[in-house]
């Protein structure tokens, strides 16, 4: 059985519908990536699995259990843990009161505010600073070391290359890798396809809130992921 | 002589202005709505303290054993009953529902006790003095008043400070939606701070009812005195009740050194030329939401 298998899921934005239908599944320990244009229902998609939004219909569940009626804060205890789009870190916080909070929902597990701080070692010197005083790839590695202190079994990430410098996004790339080796599955929002495709092992490609095209990253097709992403057989 | 005293029991009644502001604070802090019945609530703590020395026979500082657990309970009651039920709709209905508590508990405590001013009797401690120089005398209570203010305040910033409990009404303050995905409940958090607000309040309440007598209906002005703490001192800040109780209180000292008539005003002019060159306060601690 899958960790995450999400069933004909709809949801929106008062009478707005920004998913209809969605199907996918992801097994533990693996890396799933969504892809698709801006308003495919990618990060509506994110925000009904974590509980943030209500689903309109469908089905969700975790390891088993139906979670489409849990709210956010229980699916974190659950072990779903979000770094949401814009990284929303809280500004009267320090760094390291960012990172603690993360620890919120009591799961024990590997991640420690020191292993985050080997995971991401520029955040060491900023741990007494307020969140909004970083930079915006030093941000999304406290968003991220955040999500992490839970020690999630589901890590839900939304753009977290969005507005950063390519150099910072490489670098932030490269500790997925040392995430998902520690048993966290990961879901992906990534508007750039390679970094898509090169980071996951599950691509899905969205399109008006539907899926569009879906298949395994390393046999993708890179012209049908682009039609698909632009709609071009729609 | 008299300009030292003056500043003396200016800081003093500063203490207990800033207990009447801290327990607004910290629920206007997080909620960001405003407990318009605060006042009241004081007066029905002061109550509910004449009751409970007079059932059980204990002291008023004796009868906060009770009380504080008591209101606390209340407290979280209140929140997660009645207000959290309208936090969808922004802050207008719990302003509505405390403007309504209000009189609720003024004419409540009416009915119960009549219009008749009351008093809590702590003994010989409440008209203790010690004179620090000649003509410097200066009371006991309102020393201890200030000494528990202080200590109060310590406890609280270091609360929000060191313990997790502290940092999630911290984030919840900040953003309330981003909490909730970090496991944080945001309705429970606002429980607990509506009570912890109601158990410092209990304090605020026999403090105020062994210090002076009172009716019913005394409320709204110590509400008044709790907000003008708060917008001198800044919304939100811990440290700023401090601030703010201490500058109204020797404000209406000095005011009423001036003249007597000049107590109350004295007061509020200078908490509206803060207004005017500082709108936020002097330590504003909040961060404005999205």
């Amino acid at each position: 059985m899958a960790l995450l298998e999400v069933e004909n899921l709809s949801a929106g934005y008062g009478l707005f519908q920004a998913l209809r239908g969605i199907s996918l599944a992801a097994e533990e320990g693996e890396t799933l990536a969504i892809v698709g244009a801006n308003g495919a229902g990618k990060t509506t998609l994110l925000r009904t699995i974590c509980g943030a939004l209500p689903a309109m219909t469908g089905r969700v569940s975790f390891d088993g259990t139906s979670i489409e009626n849990s709210s956010a804060h229980q699916l974190a205890r659950l072990g779903i843990s979000m770094v949401p789009e814009g990284r929303k870190l809280f500004p009267s916080l320090t760094v390291e009161d960012n990172l603690i909070i993360g620890s919120y929902p009591k799961r024990k597990g590997f991640w420690t505010v020191e292993r985050v701080y080997a995971l991401f070692p520029e955040l060491v010197k900023r741990r007494n600073n307020r969140g909004l005083d970083l930079s915006g790839g030093e941000q999304q590695m406290v968003a991220i070391g955040r999500a992490l202190m839970a020690n999630p079994r589901l890590l839900l990430m939304d753009e977290i290359s969005l507005g950063l410098a390519p150099i910072v996004v490489n670098q932030i790339y490269k500790s997925l890798p040392e995430i998902s080796g520690h048993g966290t599955s990961i879901v992906l929002v990534e508007q750039d396809l390679n970094r898509a495709l090169s980071v996951s092992n599950h691509v899905y490609c969205l399109l008006e809130g539907h899926v569009e095209l879906s298949g395994l990253s390393a046999q993708m097709d890179r012209q049908a992921l682009i039609d698909a992403y632009f709609g071009a057989n729609a | 002589m008299i300009a030292t005293s003056t500043m003396l029991n200016g800081v003093l009644l500063g203490g207990l202005y800033a207990l009447y502001g801290l327990g607004l604070s910290l629920t206007f802090g997080i909620m960001r709505t405003v407990n318009l019945a605060h006042g009241d609530i004081i007066v029905l703590a002061t109550y509910l303290a004449l009751i409970t020395t007079q059932v059980l026979g204990l002291t008023p500082l004796m009868s906060l054993a009770v009380l504080v657990p008591v209101m606390f309970c209340i407290g979280y009651g209140l929140q997660r009953l009645i207000l959290n039920r309208t936090l969808k709709d922004g802050m207008m209905p719990a302003v509505i529902i405390t403007f309504g508590l209000s009189f609720v508990i003024q004419n409540g405590l009416l009915l119960g006790f009549s219009a008749d001013r009351q008093v809590l009797r702590q003994g010989a401690i409440e008209t203790m003095g010690v004179t620090l120089a000649p003509g410097v005398t200066i009371g006991v209570f309102p020393i201890l008043t200030l000494a528990v203010l202080l200590v109060m305040i310590f406890a609280l910033q270091a609360f929000m400070g060191r313990t997790l409990l502290g940092r999630a009404f911290r984030a919840t303050s900040d953003d309330p939606a981003t909490a909730e995905l970090m496991g944080i409940d945001g309705k429970r958090i606002y429980g607990l701070a509506m009570g912890l607000s109601f158990a410092i309040i209990a304090v605020t309440g026999v403090v105020m009812g062994i210090r002076s007598n009172f009716s019913p209906f005394d409320g709204p002005a110590r509400l008044i005195f709790a907000f003008e703490v708060i917008i001198i001192g800044g919304m939100g800040s811990i440290y700023g009740v401090l601030a703010g109780g201490l500058i109204l209180g020797i404000a209406q000292t000095i005011g009423g050194a001036i003249n007597p008539t000049f107590f109350q005003l004295a007061g509020h002019l200078v908490t509206l030329g803060i207004l005017v060159v500082r709108p936020s306060g002097l330590f504003p601690e909040t961060i404005e939401r999205d």
